[in-house]
């Protein structure tokens, strides 16, 4: 039923032009900053500040052993250097790592919230008390490090469902915490999520009980606030045997010269005939027209398809940062398991993209379906980077790719890196790419028909990314459209 | 409706039009017959505000307007259709979407209330019927992997959605065989009214057979070189082009 939902809505002219009318204005929409006293830490990186901030966060002994073992082991990392990007070296001793927006307890409603902070989420568009009305969508919200209030909690709670903020999971689920924290994506796995695990100041937790089906969207919604701080915002999602959760997270920051630094890392877990299905809208400010500021967005998401028949389905949505370096990948250990990855990317201006996913073939019978779609305007780089691999176990594994790139323009540039590696025979891989770009004549053929530059280009953007927009979650949809048409404007003609 | 006076346009540098005059009032069928190069399609792109065509000289007068001082879409909100040659395709964008799409952008441009679903659905269902199009090709991607007679009357069904004062239809019969065309021919005599106007640009008089003009106009170097009634189509598909060639020349001569 939800997605003939969706389909009837993307094909609903009157909702994409309405929404493509109110946003007339090409600039960042949601630059503006909020004045709310913060705690804060002191500047810098060194073994005090991770324990300032393990302590602030009056965690457990193991916690911040856990994180001093993951800092002392980035020291001896370097910046991986393999991607498609250019950026000048990061000092990792002039960043803010922990801020923390001052809060007098622990809010238990709505109405313990500061008003500031509520009022931002409002700028934002995405009011707690609205959401919570209008859409039935459980919101964990994050304003730079610290997670507050979450609603919808109670109703969730009695199905057994928790979903907190990763530092109250530390508190009152250390058991689970202890379990798969780190077990789908190591503290040395990369240079990023070492440091990630380091600083990690909060995040989501989300934990799915047997057999429960959840009955929301579950949804965070990140923004970086305070200046020269990193976001290092940690996920975990546990599904157990049989049960299923759709989760939403939506990404914006305020307007900065400076780049703001982002490292985050989300963890999936889906046992026995679980499903998660995870979907991104990533709008962190790109940087102006002439490519000063932004956000550096280097985040490392990975699932395991633990159980049997489970699956793992991965939707991203990404318009914003100056840089994105982002592969959500899927190791598909039960056997047939399934593996997903849908993704559209925009780059305009000087923006930089190097994303894609991993599909790690490891159970037998095992399917991965990848399909990226690139969009290059102005004087951007968008590159698709994948790798299918198929183990020697994984006899009658399956994987389709399929890999496309439309450019507006003449000076931007679309990449694509596929990567396949095959080591058992019984195993069927497909790769396809496209490349093409908006004419000039399907521009005037919409002109012709009464449609302006701007709506023609939406109108063919929205196309090329269909099949991946429909994978979106109807609240979703809406928003993804709304943000392609923006990050375009002004490209063409 | 449409006046064009001593209009003068080329492109990229390379002059095609040299000095075209036509009047064309409503309830009439006007037919431009050419040879290739002669600036048949160049005229039905300099009407619909195609940007990598020049107009270097002349005016343009639609409906008591200056049409060359306006956008492709005002042109089109206005009551200007141009079927199109080459129909492009645009993948993803559903073919009913992109027509809702159209008529809603040009009742925004009059004044008018989008239509909502019903009425729109309602309409479409009738247009339908009238020009002989089946929902599971508008239900397809814009024009995407359709046939040449797919495309073809899929552009007479936006003509019968858009409901233009003015359509040109341009070249609607290339690469159409016979019952294609006789199909789209049927379409398009079924939107023909008293208070709308059509100019039919062709290579060939076969087109004519079906769509009967009122008058039959022959370009020659960017220029109308003779006009007649309808049998001056018959007696062009009798003796080619190249008389008219020859005459030009003693003219010139």
């Amino acid at each position: 039923m939800k997605t003939e939902l969706i389909q009837v809505k993307s094909r609903d002219a009157e909702d994409e032009l309405s929404t493509i009318e109110k946003t007339v204005y090409s600039d960042y929409k949601y630059g503006f900053v909020t004045h709310i006293e913060a705690d804060e830490a002191p500047k810098g990186l060194n073994e005090d500040v991770i324990r300032f901030i393990s302590a602030r966060k009056k965690e457990p002994q193991w916690m911040l052993e856990w994180r001093l073992k993951a800092y002392r082991h980035w020291l001896t990392m370097k910046t991986p250097e393999w991607a498609n990007i250019k950026f000048p070296p990061i000092n990792y001793q002039d960043i803010i790592y922990y801020s923390a927006p001052k809060q007098k307890i622990n809010p238990k409603n709505l109405d313990e919230i500061d008003p500031e902070l509520i009022r931002t989420f409002e700028k934002l568009g995405i009011s707690l008390e609205e959401q919570k009305r209008l859409t039935g969508v459980a919101v964990d919200a994050v304003i730079d490090s610290v997670s507050i209030g979450t609603s919808f909690k109670g109703q969730l709670a009695e199905l057994g469902i928790i979903f907190c903020s990763m530092s109250e999971a530390i508190q009152e689920h250390p058991d689970l915490i202890r379990e798969h924290l780190g077990s789908v994506v190591p503290i040395t796995d990369n240079y990023f999520s070492a440091l990630n695990a380091a600083v990690f100041s909060d995040g989501s937790f989300c934990y799915i009980p047997k057999g429960v089906r959840c009955p929301m969207e579950l949804s965070t919604y990140f923004r970086i606030n305070a200046e020269n701080t990193g976001q290092f915002e940690r996920t975990l999602i546990v599904a157990e045997a049989g049960s299923y959760v759709s989760y939403l997270e939506g990404c914006t920051a305020p307007m900065r010269d400076e780049n703001q630094l982002h490292a985050a890392v989300v963890e999936l877990v889906a046992m026995e005939h679980a499903e998660i299905k995870y979907s991104t809208v990533q709008n962190w400010y790109p940087g102006d027209k002439q490519g000063r500021g932004g956000v550096y967005n280097f985040v490392t998401k990975r699932g395991i398809c633990k159980g049997n028949h489970s699956k793992i389905s991965w939707t991203q949505v990404e318009t914003g940062s100056a840089i994105t370096w982002k592969y959500p990948s899927v190791i598909l250990k039960g056997d047939y398991s399934t593996g997903e990855f849908y993704s559209v990317a925009v780059t305009n201006n000087y923006q930089q993209a190097d994303t894609g996913t991993k599909m790690m073939h490891l159970g037998k019978n095992t399917r991965s379906r990848i399909v990226s779609k690139g969009i290059s305007a102005g004087f951007s780089n968008n590159s698709y980077r994948g790798l299918v691999h198929v183990s020697k176990n994984a006899s009658n594994s399956r994987n389709f790719s399929q890999c496309d790139s439309l450019l507006l323009g003449d000076k931007c540039g679309a990449h694509t890196f596929p990567y396949i590696e095959v080591k058992n025979n019984t195993a069927v891989v497909e790769h396809e790419a496209t490349t093409s770009k908006i004419g000039e004549d399907q521009i005037f053929y919409c002109n012709q028909r009464g449609i302006d530059t701007e709506t023609a280009v939406a109108l063919i953007i929205n196309g090329f990314a269909k099949e991946v927009m429909n994978q979106l979650p109807m609240e979703f949809a809406v928003e993804a459209q709304k943000l392609l048409a923006i990050s375009l404007e002004g490209s063409v003609g | 409706m449409l006046t064009i006076q001593n209009l003068h346009a080329g492109i990229e540098g390379k002059k095609i039009l040299n000095g075209i005059n036509l009047d064309i009032k409503k309830g009439e069928v006007h037919a431009i017959m050419g040879p290739n190069g002669s600036g048949k399609s160049t005229l039905a792109s300099v009407l619909a505000g195609r940007s990598d065509y020049e107009v270097l000289d002349g005016t343009v007068e639609f409906l008591g307007k200056d049409l060359l001082e306006m956008s492709p879409e005002q042109r089109a909100a206005e009551g200007l259709f141009l079927a199109f040659q080459y129909p492009v395709e645009i993948p993803g964008l559903n073919t009913v979407n992109f027509i809702k799409t159209a008529v809603n952008e040009i009742r925004k441009y009059r004044g008018e209330a989008p239509l909502d679903a019903v009425s729109f659905l309602k309409k479409m269902k009738e247009k339908m019927a009238l020009v002989n199009i089946e929902q599971t090709l508008l239900s397809r991607s814009l024009n995407e992997g359709f046939s040449g007679g797919e495309k073809k009357r899929n552009e007479v069904f936006q003509m019968a959605m858009l409901e233009p004062r003015l359509a040109i239809l341009d070249e609607t019969d290339s690469g159409l065989d016979i019952d294609a065309i006789r199909i789209v021919s049927n379409g398009v005599n079924k939107l023909r009214n008293k208070d709308n106007a059509i100019l039919v640009v062709t290579h060939y008089q076969r087109l004519l057979d079906y769509i009967v003009p009122d008058f039959v106009h022959v370009l020659y170097n960017g220029r109308i070189v003779k006009s007649g009634p309808k049998e001056l189509a018959l007696e062009l598909e009798e003796r080619g082009y190249d008389f008219i060639k020859n005459e030009n020349k003693a003219e010139v001569a």
